[in-house]
């Protein structure tokens, strides 16, 4: 139980997403305008996220990983498929996504609108498929393990990406120098944030 | 009933020349397109990884581009982000198969990211912009433009950072063969982090906009 608190703490802070591997940056600059979408974007990607590592933990198991077929019978013991692993996940997230296209189309039509071409996007969103091919490196030990993993780098991007909305919504009264405006400028914050994060990085869980 | 012979665009005529230009300042997919930035930043620690990057994303590019373009009137519109998705995923497991056996100690650098090409938006983007409207021999140049683009930035990035941050330029100590150590110089390790890439590329595009007036956003 400790080590499933740890592994989520330790998603959410020091293996943020977007701070210390900056996956999903693009949606995070284009969604991040104003607060409200940004945290329809962020449930949504933690909902994915959260689906998605686990259902993808358990193929790479039973089905894509060194010897893992060997469920099958001993013939199987040394297919190795691991190779398939980027087509198989993302044929899983293109499949998540659309069903959570649809579930937010039918109980939110307002988000579904404001989101509009971010939401199928999510598919590509590196943040998703980033987070199936840390977990098949890391190896986790468990289903468990790996669930906590998903819903924790899907927390600490909603965490990012809010916080980015909120900072443009204020810095719009800023006088930021022309050049720097919109786009180089929330490069910058974002880097500072980054900078921030790094502060995490000396506790040790 | 005459007739009219089509005439065949040269290879390299201006509005060709103009696919392969564009994208390395005006269309730039990273600073102005706002594509491919996940990556760009994350393998800029050192020049060499962000090289091997770039010619992955090129080769991905430029090849599965033709691909499209040629499929292009025989993809049926509703499975069509499937269908690209399915030919980037089969291009880079081809690529991270080369990288692989080629070079193996920068595939292990770039560690996720050569899997994560399949997602760069940059990819996904010049098909639907382009290859989706366009023939092969222009699509190939668009792939290659966007690829000159995105790996300009790249390598900029990674040289600062590679030699503020660890004093070497592709694996070779400059900064100890100019001597700068002697007089009290220490290699800036902030530069290697993260947050640092960003930073970076925020100033490249206050010098690309400053230059090029037409670039800045509206309020």
């Amino acid at each position: 139980m400790q080590e499933l608190f740890n592994i989520f703490i330790k998603s959410i802070f020091i293996d943020n997403m977007v701070f210390a591997y900056f996956l999903g940056m693009c949606s995070y600059l284009a969604v991040s305008k104003t607060v409200k979408t940004s945290m329809g974007l962020g449930l949504a990607v933690i909902f994915v996220l959260g689906i998605t590592v686990p259902v993808d933990y358990l193929m790479n198991q039973y089905l894509l990983s060194a010897g893992a077929l060997s469920w099958l019978g001993p013939e199987f013991a040394d297919v190795d498929l691991s190779f398939l692993s980027f087509i198989m996940f993302i044929a899983v997230i293109a499949s998540m996504v659309q069903l959570v296209e649809m579930i937010v189309e039918k109980f939110t039509p307002a988000l579904y609108t404001s989101l509009g071409i971010f939401l199928p996007l999510i598919a590509v969103n590196c943040a998703i498929l980033g987070g199936s091919l840390f977990m098949q490196e890391r190896e986790y030990e468990s289903i468990w393990q790996a669930t906590s993993f998903g819903l924790g780098s899907g927390v600490g991007w909603l965490l990012a990406i809010v916080g980015i909305a909120a900072i443009r919504e204020k810095i719009r009264y800023s006088d930021v120098p022309a050049p720097l405006r919109g786009l180089g400028i929330t490069f910058i914050i974002t880097g500072l944030m980054g900078i921030a994060f790094m502060s995490f990085l000396g506790i040790k869980l | 009933m005459s007739v009219e012979k089509k005439e065949k665009e040269a290879l390299f005529s201006p509005k060709n020349r103009k696919l392969l230009i564009n994208p390395l300042h005006k269309d730039n997919p990273i600073t102005t397109q706002v594509l491919g930035i996940c990556s760009a930043l994350a393998v800029t620690a050192k020049v060499k990884p962000a090289f091997v990057m770039t010619l992955s994303v090129m080769a991905v590019l430029a090849i599965g581009n033709v691909i499209i373009s040629i499929l292009r009137n025989g993809i049926p519109p509703r499975i069509r982000i499937i269908v690209q998705l399915v030919v980037i995923a089969g291009l880079v497991i081809l690529v991270d198969q080369v990288l692989k056996a080629f070079v193996f100690d920068v595939s292990k650098q770039l560690s996720v990211f050569v899997g994560l090409i399949i997602t760069n938006c940059i990819i996904m983007g010049r098909f639907e912009a382009f290859a989706m409207g366009n023939k092969p021999w222009e699509s190939f140049l668009d792939g290659l433009g966007n690829a000159f683009g995105y790996g300009w930035i790249l390598i900029v990035v990674a040289f600062f950072r590679e030699l503020l941050g660890s004093g070497t330029v592709f694996d070779y100590p400059i900064m100890e063969k100019i001597g700068v150590y002697n007089f009290g110089y220490e290699n800036n390790g902030f530069m290697i982090l993260p947050p640092m890439a960003l930073i970076l590329v925020g100033i490249i595009i206050w010098i690309q906009r400053s230059k090029d007036k037409t670039l800045v956003e509206d309020k």
